[in-house]
């Protein structure tokens, strides 16, 4: 990483700290807003993180690896992910996994060559009775047909 | 309930209820039943703790007695009549007058599925295990009458093993996620290299970015080591390598044995802690193979020397001289944990460490010169191994600057848990060994080396001696038996101040050549201070840093380990405050039972100085054998 680019993400995890405080509870709010903005919470950010709130980063390190919404390498543009509990499974998730698979070209967990798409399983949203489900970034679209979701994933750009 | 000395959030401190300060005042105490017996207890204590004040036996595996309550591994469930659930004993502070049951069906069946469900995940056979009847968990198997897995027991390896660091060892398919060396490392030494990472079945404890231990920012304590109630982690084993060269004709071997280790090592030959065997491991070590074996007191005699001139040196540069630069306070640089610790944490006082080597790296440079040239035996045949009770030695020894001999100045650093092992392999029973003294030339070293085992002995033995140098007053006249009680226990942090008064004596012929007279020193006081615990050393550091009550120190006694040396992480598992103690009086003990007890009478360094560092303390030749230099390696990983 380039000096002023360690300068630019310090100064910005700097401004967060200020907006959430530096207790240990602003940790998540501060690591949402860092994924949000790179796509995933580079390894000197961890650190910085670590060192504005004083804990260490291992520490930092744990609770990302402990959430499935952050990571510590950059995922596709688009996140796709599909429920995998058992209503969802019942209602041929299964189809709609295969359509996404095929449609894409990749397998689930994997990102596509031209980084467009990262695809993933996902644990219950919630929505069992509207299976089979799946998110596309923070959207949330139920009752797929396999027609449907690659219709879905040629409209995001 | 807000613990102020843990930096958790609330939602993650355990239930603590503060123990009341008159638990004999109405309301402070409380009658519970613990299986059916009428029991009295303070109001906040544990089960666990009213379990055991009775002699009721409970089992754990999570809790330990150095680190904050953790309940996450459930062995220590009891009924408590009401409750729906069972209660983990270790985690309930009693408020109620409660009825307890440690031993019921309900009980007993919990435990073994508790202990069936770690099995099922505990990779290995314990005959081929570095704790093989020193675990904790092997022990819980036999108490709850495992004969077979009801959960199944995993096949193949999980995780590969990370032998990456010099002194630590990480097998995670021996890990139980206790938590122990988390609550360790991040609780207890405030370095926080490792913390569970992942999720539910995938959880496992991890470096940060799950890196190998050599590539963070670990000091090499031990502490974890000590702590781990299983195999999961242990300490690089050399002893193969000292057994080859044992064997072979042409190498002149040669060991070099630390105080604390001879406080503990009886420990590992079934003796309770608190028994000094120095001289029969002397003769110990000798019948597994070694020509010789010194007295790492010596060098910890020579240390004292050469730290306690290079500090009159800088007091002399700084109020004499009025320079300004003057790194002040001076810290000791004996342990090579809190070295790194200071590398990594504090770069920017790195002036402030004493530019002296640790004993054992001033013993391993005069082995392969002033030793070599004495006994004429090329020093590149001459294999310098060191007991210690360290795991950090390992990585000390290591160190790319520490060969100023030419060669690797100490070849290997051996933990009092290794040696132990190394004397059962040659079928000795320790305990049974006839006494034998060191040799010489370096002979039995005086009782101020000898207590560098324990937190505050090196303020100790420094203060022993420049009182004498100063004053031209015995130490006995100053303090009773010449025993510095300020600076001892197992308080944090320790602060002492000496005054010099009016009358200053001869400056010593040693040091003539430094420094004119004392008349600069007429009516100061010496400010000392003693910190043990990583945890302790970044609370003075961080004093220092704020220009608070610690800045105002000249000299300052840092170690790594809770306790000092003798809590080292190379020594017998298990540890606890009680096992530290027993072993500082043993320590104590022995340096009273001695009749020299000063570092600066000690015949064989004066002889040192004579024949070998002829230019004297901090002379030419000391800062090419026994000074070395630090790096700044700051707190970021690339």
């Amino acid at each position: 990483m380039l000096v002023a680019e360690k300068n630019a993400l310090t100064e910005e995890i700097e401004q967060l700290v200020e907006k959430y405080g530096k207790d240990r509870s602003a940790l998540l709010e501060i690591l949402h807003e860092i994924q949000k903005k790179h796509r995933s919470i580079p390894d000197f950010a961890q650190q910085e993180v670590a060192r504005l709130l004083e804990i260490h980063p291992v520490e930092v390190y744990s609770v990302i690896s402990f959430y499935t919404f952050l990571n510590t390498e950059p995922k596709g543009r688009n996140l796709v992910r599909i429920c995998q509990t058992i209503s969802c499974d019942m209602k041929n998730k299964q189809a709609v996994v295969n359509a996404v698979e095929r449609e894409l070209g990749v397998k689930i967990g994997e990102t596509t060559r031209d980084r467009k798409f990262t695809v993933e399983y996902t644990n219950c949203m919630g929505l069992c009775d509207q299976g089979p489900a799946m998110a596309v970034n923070e959207r949330v679209y139920m009752k797929l047909t396999p027609e449907k979701a690659v219709e879905i994933l040629n409209e995001v750009k | 309930m807000e613990n102020k000395d843990t930096r958790a959030p609330k939602s993650q401190q355990p239930h603590v209820v503060p123990k009341p300060e008159h638990p004999e005042h109405i309301g402070g105490s409380i009658s519970i039943e613990i299986n059916e017996k009428k029991v009295v207890v303070p109001m906040g204590t544990t089960i666990l703790e009213a379990c055991r004040n009775e002699g009721i036996h409970v089992p754990t595996l999570c809790h330990h007695d150095d680190l904050c309550v953790a309940g996450v591994c459930r062995i220590c469930v009891v009924e408590v009549e009401g409750m729906r659930t069972l209660q983990a004993a270790c985690a309930f502070p009693i408020t109620a007058p409660i009825k307890i049951k440690t031993s019921t069906t309900m009980v007993r069946k919990a435990r073994r599925h508790v202990i069936d469900l770690m099995l099922s995940e505990h990779y290995g056979e314990c005959y081929a295990c570095v704790r093989n009847n020193n675990c904790e968990l092997q022990s819980l198997a036999n108490e709850y009458n495992v004969d077979h897995y009801n959960f199944g027991h995993v096949k193949e390896s999980q995780h590969e093993v990370d032998d990456s660091s010099y002194s630590v060892v990480r097998d995670m398919d021996k890990c139980v996620l206790c938590k122990r060396c988390v609550r360790t490392c991040i609780d207890l030494q405030e370095v926080g290299v490792l913390e569970a990472s992942n999720r539910g079945d995938e959880t496992k404890i991890a470096t940060f970015l799950d890196k190998d231990l050599a590539d963070v920012i670990c000091i090499n304590c031990g502490q974890c080591i000590n702590r781990c109630p299983t195999g999961a982690l242990h300490e690089k084993a050399v002893s193969d390598p000292i057994w080859e060269a044992i064997e072979d004709p042409t190498k002149h071997v040669v060991m070099q044995t630390a105080p604390s280790p001879r406080a503990a090592i009886g420990e590992e030959f079934g003796l309770p802690a608190g028994h000094s065997m120095t001289q029969e491991l002397n003769t110990a070590i000798r019948r597994i193979g070694f020509d010789a074996v010194f007295d790492t007191n010596f060098t910890a005699d020579l240390t004292i020397i050469e730290e306690g001139t290079e500090l009159i040196i800088r007091l002399f540069q700084a109020l004499v001289e009025k320079k300004e630069d003057v790194a002040l306070p001076q810290f000791t640089s004996c342990s090579p944990g809190w070295v790194k610790y200071l590398e990594h944490f504090y770069p920017e006082y790195i002036d402030n460490l004493s530019t002296a080597k640790s004993p054992q790296q001033m013993f391993g440079a005069l082995l392969k010169t002033f030793y070599a040239e004495k006994i004429g035996v090329d020093p590149k045949d001459i294999v310098t191994v060191a007991t210690m009770p360290c795991a950090a030695k390992k990585y000390e020894c290591n160190r790319p600057e520490m060969n100023d001999s030419g060669f690797k100045d100490v070849d290997y650093g051996l933990t009092t848990r290794e040696l132990a092992k190394m004397i059962k392999e040659a079928g000795i029973n320790l305990p049974e060994m006839p006494k034998s003294h060191f040799d010489n030339p370096f002979g039995d070293a005086s009782g101020a080396g000898l207590i560098f085992g324990a937190t505050g002995g090196v303020m100790e033995a420094a203060i022993r001696s420049v009182v004498e140098f100063v004053t031209g007053v015995k130490a006995e006249d100053v303090f009773e038996r010449a025993n510095v009680m300020p600076v001892r226990g197992f308080d944090g942090i320790k602060i002492m101040e000496i005054p010099i008064g009016d009358q200053v004596g001869p400056v010593p012929e040693l040091i003539k050549h430094l420094v004119p007279n004392w008349d600069w020193l007429k009516g100061a006081t010496l400010k000392v201070a003693v910190a043990h615990g990583t945890a302790n050393a970044k609370k003075v550091m961080e004093d220092i840093k704020a220009g608070g009550e610690l800045s105002k120190c000249h000299f300052i006694e840092f170690m790594a380990c809770p306790g000092g040396c003798l809590g080292g992480g190379g020594q017998p598992i298990p540890t606890s405050p009680e096992i530290r103690k027993k072993r500082a009086e043993a320590i104590y003990a022995e340096d009273e039972s001695l009749e020299l007890r000063k570092s600066h009478e000690n015949p064989h360094v004066v002889q040192l100085y004579k024949e070998f560092l002829t230019e004297g303390p901090c002379g030419h030749k000391s800062h090419e054998l026994l000074h070395t230099h630090y790096t700044k390696r700051g707190k970021y990983i690339a």
